[in-house]
């Protein structure tokens, strides 16, 4: 836990930074995948920093932006529900269904409750045996293995009072997703070091092939992008692509076999709905059928769910690095993050709310003179 | 307590899109903000609520003085460095040290919850004793109620404070102008990570204790080396960036901060940046923020880190006047970047 100064080092990054502006020939569009990524770019101000012709283009990679309203609409219903304790992960509270969100849910007399692991909902379930505990499992490969491993344990405690509400999506299908757009500008990727370090990097190489873009799996402090940006552009100059491990200090090859395990006992891979973009084939998990008992779809009958996406959100077009965030003309006005339209807005990782965070005094037309700051 | 008739209630201002209250209308942040601005001010009138700060600044009889009220509902009820008693105490203290008067008399309301152990009731009088006569002001007077059992969460307190205002104090937003000297008097978002390990059972590898103070005395050093302090605030609810943020937008000017300059302990660093949170938005329960005319401000460092508690003082920025109103800062890696102010509670994000 004491790495934390070393990857922010100011020095090393000018090196860093330096090694990227003397590589750099052309122009070349990145894509960090990950909405964590995204905030540690925009929060630290390195795309302000990089090289002009260097230009980084926001992924689909935050699991709260891209869990479908439909789902968001089912975890509101089921809140809502007497008898049903709800537990979440806190980013999830304020993320906006058809008209509410859990907040409000809470504030008319759900009880919803914010989690800091899935194992803490099993714990609730454990002490509340004459309630309905149901944990939102969202999330990336990263998430669903402890979500997974909650689950194992529900049956294997025999608590029946459990079960999850699932809505896991899987990188690698939405890179391909993303390849294949007609309108992709992408020439190489950024992968999320925290996906990888579940999953290792052996679904990436057919992909770098195929599409003929390198994969560099990156980390997420300052540092650790800058390195995967220089290792990103050296291969884009050399006209190469292949998958680099930028992160070698939490991301082995092969992954985390124990967590690979867990999910393929628990779940089992589906065609996924990615809020703002569609289904993506395989691109997500469900409970498989051994775990159905657990699976708050199954349990509680939540059909006929209406949504209604505002027609305002450009959020797809962002999720999809087809659009900058402040390009949409929402953004700042219509939409802020007092008054989200979509999720990219109200999700601590979402590339509309680190614009709006961190970059509004560059995007809001300010009546001032420029002057330098201290 | 009169009843509250909603046909005869004339809000001027419509409730936004919050049609009841939730959790983060108590934040500290912009919900806060909305519910005083929209229902609360709208509904009491008065020139001095228009003040809205810490606390407020009266005259009386020809005497200046100011006025406060905190509410503190902390669970747990004792965690480390502090309970709840410490901090109805040292809450109310802070916000008239805010305003330069050193707390002379406090009330205090106890609303305890059915089934509360008197042993517990015990413990948080006594602590509650202890810090007030640590920070040298007395309870004048009080009150007590028993709600329902599940009506409560244990204890809850309320404490009401006056002090004098010394001759030639005026702090207020204001006053500020560009060049002020922007600075911190020890490190922060200690208190809410102390809060946030126990509550929530979460283990950082090393124990953090609440910074919960009384800062009457350092404020008298500072009001000691000169009188023309512009503001002083204690970040508590919605953290640094909250204050700041009030400041920058009752002042009409712009904030700018070293990011590498604010003193963040490692361990609130590491447990922030395992829970997703940033360190400037988390609470604080001993600490001043000051914003000091530039030629007073080394004399006033040097008395603030000759105080026990502001030896970690530093100057962590400046007023500008670009961009009024809002707060930049500046990263460590040389870019910049905008710091809002907290809409409501921060969350925990999922991974």
């Amino acid at each position: 836990m004491k790495y934390i100064d070393e990857f922010q080092d100011p020095d090393l990054a000018r090196r860093l930074l330096d090694d990227i502006h003397s590589t750099v020939t052309r122009p070349w569009a990145l894509m960090e995948v990950c909405g964590g990524q995204t905030h540690t770019i925009i929060r630290h101000g390195i795309d302000q920093l990089l090289p002009e012709q260097v230009e980084l283009i926001h992924g689909p990679g935050c699991p709260v932006c891209v869990t479908p309203l439909e789902v968001i609409d089912k975890a509101l219903e089921i809140a809502s529900r007497p008898g049903v304790i709800f537990c979440s992960f806190g980013d999830m509270l304020r993320v906006p269904g058809t008209g509410r969100d859990l907040f409000q849910v809470r504030g008319a007399g759900g009880d919803v409750r914010v989690v800091y692991s899935p194992l803490d909902a099993l714990r609730i379930a454990q002490q509340n045996p004459d309630r309905e505990v149901v944990f939102f499992g969202i999330g990336f490969e990263t998430t669903a293995p402890p979500n997974a491993m909650t689950v194992y344990q529900a049956r294997k405690l025999g608590i029946r009072n459990f079960s999850l509400l699932v809505s896991h999506v899987r990188v690698p299908p939405a890179i391909e997703a993303i390849m294949q757009s007609p309108s992709c500008r992408v020439q190489g990727f950024l992968a999320a070091g925290h996906v990888c370090s579940v999953m290792g990097v052996e679904e990436y190489p057919e992909l770098a092939e195929r599409f003929r873009v390198p994969i560099v799996v990156t980390g997420f402090e300052p540092l650790d992008i800058l390195e995967g940006v220089r290792r990103t552009v050296a291969q884009l100059e050399r006209g190469e692509h292949t998958v680099d491990n930028a992160y070698p200090r939490a991301v082995r090859p092969e992954g985390n076999a124990a967590a690979r395990a867990m999910l393929e006992d628990v779940f089992e891979v589906t065609d996924r709905a990615w809020r703002g973009i569609g289904v993506i084939p395989d691109s997500g998990w469900r409970l498989s059928a051994k775990y159905r008992d657990h699976d708050a779809e199954y349990r509680f009958s939540v059909d006929g769910i209406q949504t209604r996406e505002p027609a305002e959100c450009r959020s797809g077009e962002v999720l999809q690095g087809l659009l900058k965030p402040h390009e949409c003309e929402a953004f700042g006005t219509l939409c802020t993050p007092r008054t989200p339209l979509g999720a990219t807005m109200v999700s601590s990782e979402g590339a509309c709310a680190a614009y709006y965070l961190y970059r509004r005094l560059d995007l809001t037309p300010a009546p001032r003179e420029a002057s330098p700051v201290v | 307590m009169p009843v509250l008739d909603p046909a005869a209630w004339t809000c001027p201002a419509p409730l936004r899109d919050q049609p009841r209250v939730v959790m983060g209308h108590g934040g500290g942040g912009a919900l806060s903000a909305e519910l005083v601005q929209h229902v609360f001010a709208p509904a009491f009138g008065g020139s001095v609520l228009a003040q809205m700060g810490d606390a407020a600044a009266l005259s009386l009889g020809g005497v200046r003085m100011a006025f406060s009220t905190d509410s503190f509902v902390v669970r747990p009820l004792f965690f480390p460095g502090g309970s709840i008693g410490d901090l109805a105490v040292n809450g109310t203290v802070n916000d008239l040290a805010m305003s330069g008067a050193r707390a002379a008399y406090l009330s205090c309301g106890f609303i305890l919850e059915e089934g509360v152990e008197m042993e517990t009731v015990a413990r948080v009088a006594e602590a509650l004793g202890a810090a007030a006569r640590t920070a040298g002001v007395e309870i004048a007077t009080g009150d007590t109620k028993v709600v329902e059992s599940g009506h409560g969460d244990g204890i809850y307190i309320n404490t009401a404070g006056i002090g004098l205002i010394p001759a030639g104090v005026d702090l207020r937003p204001q006053r500020v102008v560009p060049g002020d000297v922007v600075m911190v008097s020890g490190a922060i978002g200690v208190h809410g990570v102390a809060i946030m390990s126990v509550r929530e059972g979460l283990e950082f590898g090393v124990e953090i204790e609440s910074d919960c103070a009384a800062l009457g005395g350092l404020v008298d050093a500072m009001l000691a080396v000169t009188p023309d302090l512009h503001v002083l605030r204690d970040p508590t609810r919605g953290g640094l960036a909250a204050s700041l943020n009030e400041i920058a937008a009752a002042s009409g000017t712009g904030v700018v901060v070293r990011e590498r300059e604010v003193p963040v302990p490692p361990a609130v660093a590491n447990a922030c940046a395992v829970l997703g949170l940033d360190p400037l938005y988390v609470a604080n329960e001993g600490k001043l923020v000051a914003f000091v005319p530039r030629a007073h401000a080394d004399a006033v460092l040097d008395a603030m880190r000759a105080h026990p508690l502001g030896a970690g003082s530093t100057v962590i920025g400046e007023v500008v006047a670009d961009h009024p109103g809002m707060v930049v800062a500046r990263t460590g890696l040389g870019g910049t970047r905008v710091v809002d102010m907290p809409i409501g509670e921060q969350l925990p994000r999922i991974c």
